[in-house]
C-alpha cells in the first residue's frame, strides 16, 4: 500500500462512520450496551496509543526521555493547562533531557 | 454551557431566544478557537511521521476527527508503510464514536424533521465530532442546539484546517524532530485526548488494562497491532459492564470538552 492509499482509505472510513449516524434509526442509541462499548473503545485505543507512543521503539520497549515528558504532561492536564501548552511542555522536557544527557 | 443559560421567568420569549442564540454562537466560537490550537501539533507531528504537507492537509479536511488523525500518524510513525492496515483500523475504530454522535445530532440538525436533503446530511455528518456534539447538546432549546452545532462545527473545521497547514509548515522547517521532542509531544497529545474521558472507574480500569496489554504485546506483534488487540479490553469490559455503574443509561456523552 502506498502512503496515499492508506490516507485516503482511512479518511473515507472515518467520514463514512460519521455519515452512518445520520442514516441509521436512532433506536440503537437506547440500547446501553453498544453505546457503552463505543465509549470505552475510544478510551482503550487512546490509552494503548499512549503506551506505545511512550514506550515503543519499533518492536522494542524502551524507557527514555519520553517517559518523564508524558508524566509532566499528565500532571499539567490534571492542573487544567491548555492542550497546546502541555504538548509544547512535553516536547521541551524530552528535548532538554536529550540535549543534556 | 453554564447554569445561567436557563431562561429568566419574566423575560419575553423573543429576548430569551436571542440570548440563547448569542450564547450558542459564543460557545461555538470559543470551542473552535481552543481546538484550532491543537491543529498546529497535528500538522507538525504528521510531517514528522513522514507525511507530506498535502497529505497532512488532506487528512484534516476529509477525516476531520482529532483522535483518528493522531492515531493514523502515530501508528504510521512507529511502523511505517507495513503498518498501513493497522493504522487504518486504529483510525477507523476511533471514529466509531462519531456514528453515535450522529444519531444524537441528526434530530438536532433536522430541527425535528427527518427528511433533510442529502447535502445537508453530508455537511452535518462531516462536521459531527466531539466538540460540535457537546456544544449542541448543552444548549437549552431546539433552535440554539442547531445554532450551537453548526457554529461549532464550522468554527472548528476552519480553525483546525488552517492551523494544520501552519503546523505542517513549521514541522517541515524543523527537520530533526526527535531533537525537539516531537515524539514525546505525540504521546502527550494522546494523554490530552484521553484525560477528559477518565471520569468514571470503568473508564480508568479500561485505560490501565489497555495500556498494559498494548505495552506487553509490542515486542511480539507488528507495530499497530497491539493497539487493536488492546481495544478488545473495551469490548469485553463494556459487554459485561464490569466496574460499571449499576444502571447504565444514556447519560451525557462522556469526554465532551466544555469550553472553560
Amino acid at each position: 500500500m502506498t502512503l496515499w492509499q492508506i490516507i485516503i482509505a482511512a479518511s473515507i472510513a472515518v467520514l463514512a462512520l460519521k455519515l452512518l449516524g445520520y442514516l441509521v434509526p436512532p433506536a440503537l442509541l437506547h440500547k446501553p450496551r453498544p453505546a457503552r462499548i463505543a465509549d470505552l473503545l475510544t478510551v482503550a485505543l487512546l490509552a494503548a496509543l499512549i503506551a506505545v507512543q511512550t514506550l515503543g521503539s519499533g518492536q522494542a520497549i524502551v524507557l527514555d526521555a519520553r517517559v518523564p515528558a508524558v508524566i509532566v504532561a499528565a500532571g499539567l492536564f490534571a492542573l487544567k493547562a491548555p492542550f497546546i501548552v502541555v504538548v509544547i511542555a512535553a516536547a521541551g522536557v524530552a528535548a532538554a533531557i536529550r540535549a543534556f544527557s | 454551557m453554564s447554569p445561567d443559560t436557563a431562561p429568566e421567568p419574566f423575560e419575553p420569549l423573543a429576548v430569551t431566544d436571542a440570548r440563547n442564540h448569542r450564547l450558542a454562537v459564543r460557545a461555538g466560537l470559543a470551542v473552535g478557537l481552543a481546538t484550532a490550537t491543537y491543529g498546529v501539533s497535528f500538522g507538525a507531528l504528521s510531517v514528522a511521521a513522514g507525511l507530506t504537507i498535502w497529505q497532512t492537509s488532506f487528512i484534516s479536511l476529509v477525516m476531520f476527527s482529532g483522535g483518528s488523525q493522531f492515531a493514523l500518524i502515530g501508528v504510521l510513525a512507529a511502523g511505517g508503510l507495513a503498518s498501513g492496515p493497522a493504522a487504518i483500523a486504529s483510525a477507523t475504530l476511533l471514529g466509531v464514536r462519531n456514528s453515535l454522535y450522529g444519531m444524537r445530532t441528526a434530530p438536532v440538525v433536522a430541527g425535528g424533521r427527518w427528511n433533510d436533503t442529502w447535502y445537508k446530511k453530508l455537511a452535518a455528518g462531516w462536521l459531527t465530532i466531539d466538540e460540535s456534539t457537546a456544544v449542541a447538546l448543552a444548549q437549552p432549546t431546539a433552535t440554539s442546539r442547531r445554532t450551537g452545532f453548526w457554529v461549532t462545527g464550522l468554527a472548528v473545521f476552519i480553525g483546525w484546517n488552517l492551523t494544520t497547514l501552519a503546523g505542517a509548515l513549521i514541522g517541515d522547517a524543523l527537520g530533526d524532530t526527535r531533537a525537539y521532542g516531537l515524539d514525546a509531544a505525540a504521546a502527550a497529545a494522546f494523554v490530552g485526548l484521553l484525560w477528559p474521558r477518565l471520569k468514571r472507574l470503568q473508564a480508568v480500569a479500561v485505560a490501565v488494562a489497555a495500556a498494559v496489554v498494548a505495552a506487553l504485546l509490542t515486542p511480539v506483534l507488528m507495530p499497530g497491532v497491539p493497539v487493536l488487540v488492546a481495544a478488545l479490553v473495551a469490548v469485553v469490559v463494556g459487554f459485561f459492564n464490569w466496574f460499571g455503574p449499576r444502571q447504565a443509561g444514556t447519560g451525557p456523552i462522556s469526554g465532551e470538552r466544555m469550553p472553560s
